[in-house]
């Protein structure tokens, strides 16, 4: 069942952008995008963790592993990756 | 701290909206305004910080870097600088590259005055640098009326500077009044002009502010036609969220809707002190020097005032307004100036309960300093002496009065 519906993003390989930078907050992270100059709010100390475990994960799927979030939030996580990814914070990198 | 302790039952949420989250403040600041200098070529009536001359304790240029250098390590990504004028600092474009090659990107404001092309061909060469023209009206006569003569025409060659060198996206600064915000769509056609970026901001009665906020504040007849026009306009117009307490006309603007003072919002002044807010320079919002009380983190994260203003606040007179949620009692410094309750509703408040407040019992609050040239000089706008008149009530009607109401008298 949850193959099936399965993101393809999961599958696919990240990193977080060169050019972004994370400020720790109280309730998870601030990051800013030098080039493009855009903030965004990362919502949860977990979310953080999986941003920073993407660049040496295979997938996105072994990151949000690694970050110990449960499958089932998955889906939830991959979306707000995806936000990250239209204000390029995070960027697709060829699979190691 | 102990202080904290008793008047924080509430703790930060681990979950929900994030406006949740910056009432109870964050790490460090995400607007930090630093005003380089209190002096300023200029005189403008409604200047919020009543700059004019040269503080001598002004911060030295080591002194500077140092604050930079602990930005960067903080993480403050990026910083308002103004003033005062602040390119009139000699050591002013060495704190710009110093700031950028230190990770801290920069967004200043001027009036112009030292914008020749060679400074927007420096200007264009950089990254991470915003530059803001300040300009409150789309024409001379209602910009130097407030602003002093040759303004408009000082802040028209730096933009044309700016565009003719290259620089993309200057942002034009405009801080709305009773004269000028029948001129929106013209600010608009002014910045496209010029390949900039409007930004209106609203006006405070902080600083020489106080002394011509009655005259010049927006009436609550014009408030509407403003928040109908960013209804419109908003997608492309820039506000520094400074308008959320016209949320209480129907839907919020876009923007975070909470006043930041102390949270996420927070000034360092020529000398060092910090505020709460750049609308807030006054002995009531000072959380301490950055000299004196160990530096700018110290007193971001320490400060007892800080602490207090991150701690729920109670909202008075405002607890039993449906717009509550998004109007929040609208601005603590628009509120503490024209003395009002801080726990009250804001003297602009749209649903009309500024206005009987205003009527009612008050004290206006002494200014704690004054920067003023105590010499009129030549760039003095000529309003202030115009306004000492006491048979004049209403601004002079000019030939070209385009506000409706312009000499009209109740
Ligand atoms: S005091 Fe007013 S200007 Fe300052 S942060 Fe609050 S709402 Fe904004
Ligand atoms: S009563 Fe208070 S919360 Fe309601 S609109 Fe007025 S200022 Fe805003």
């Amino acid at each position: 069942m949850t193959t099936l519906m399965a993101d393809p993003m999961l599958a696919e390989a990240w990193t977080l952008s060169g050019s972004v930078a994370l400020r720790p907050e109280p309730f998870g992270a601030l990051a800013y995008h030098f080039g493009n100059r855009k903030l965004t709010f990362l919502k949860k100390q977990q979310l953080v963790d999986a941003v920073n475990a993407l660049g040496d994960s295979k997938t996105v799927a072994d990151a949000l592993t690694r970050a110990g979030i449960p499958e089932a939030q998955w889906p939830a996580y991959v979306k707000a990756l995806r936000g990250l990814a239209t204000s390029d914070m995070i960027l697709e990198r060829k699979p190691s | 701290m102990t202080l904290l302790d008793v008047r924080t039952p509430v703790a930060r949420p681990t979950t929900g909206p994030l406006v949740n989250q910056f009432e109870f403040g964050l790490d460090a600041p995400i607007c930090l305004t630093w005003e380089l200098t209190y002096a300023c070529n200029l005189a403008c009536a409604h200047c919020l910080s009543s700059s004019g001359k040269r503080d001598p304790r002004e911060l030295t240029t080591e002194q500077c870097e140092a604050v930079i250098d602990e930005l960067q390590r903080m993480q403050v990504f990026y910083v308002n600088i103004g003033g005062g004028e602040p390119t009139i600092r000699p050591d002013f474009w060495h704190l710009l590259q110093y700031a950028v090659d230190h990770n801290v990107g920069v967004k200043f404001s001027t009036n112009g005055v030292r914008l020749n092309p060679e400074r927007a061909a420096f200007l264009a060469s950089t990254d991470y640098v915003d530059v803001q023209i300040s300009l409150d009206g789309a024409t001379a006569e209602v910009n130097d009326y407030v602003r002093g003569p040759g303004s408009y025409d000082t802040a028209i060659t730096a933009l044309q500077n700016l565009q003719d060198a290259g620089f993309k996206d200057a942002k034009i600064s405009v801080v709305v009044t009773r004269q000028n915000v029948t001129q929106l769509d013209e600010f608009k056609a002014l910045a496209d002009q010029y390949g900039a970026t409007l930004r209106l901001t609203r006006l405070r009665p902080s600083g020489r502010g106080a002394d011509v906020w009655d005259e010049l504040h927006p009436l609550p007849e014009q408030q509407r036609v403003l928040y109908d026009w960013l209804m419109a306009n908003g997608d492309n117009v820039l506000t520094g969220d400074s308008f959320f307490h016209l949320a209480a006309f129907g839907e919020s603007l876009p923007g975070l809707n909470l006043c930041g003072a102390g949270r996420v919002v927070c000034l360092i002044d020529p000398i060092g002190d910090v505020y709460a807010c750049p609308f807030a320079i006054h002995d009531n919002f000072l959380a301490g020097n950055l000299l004196a009380d160990g530096g700018f983190k110290q007193v971001w994260q320490t400060s007892e005032l800080f602490q207090e203003l991150r701690s729920p606040q109670t909202s008075g007179a405002c607890t039993s307004c449906e717009f509550f949620d998004s109007c929040r009692g609208g601005c603590m410094a628009a509120k503490f100036f024209t003395g009002l309750p801080l726990d009250g509703p804001d003297p602009e408040c749209v649903q009309g309960y500024g206005e009987s407040a205003l009527a009612g019992e008050r004290t206006i609050p002494a200014a704690s300093q004054d920067h003023s040239r105590t010499t009129p000089g030549r760039n003095q706008p000529v309003m202030l002496t115009l306004t000492r008149r006491e048979d004049l009530e209403a601004p002079p009607v000019s030939a070209c009065a385009e506000n409706p109401l312009a000499g009209f008298r109740l």
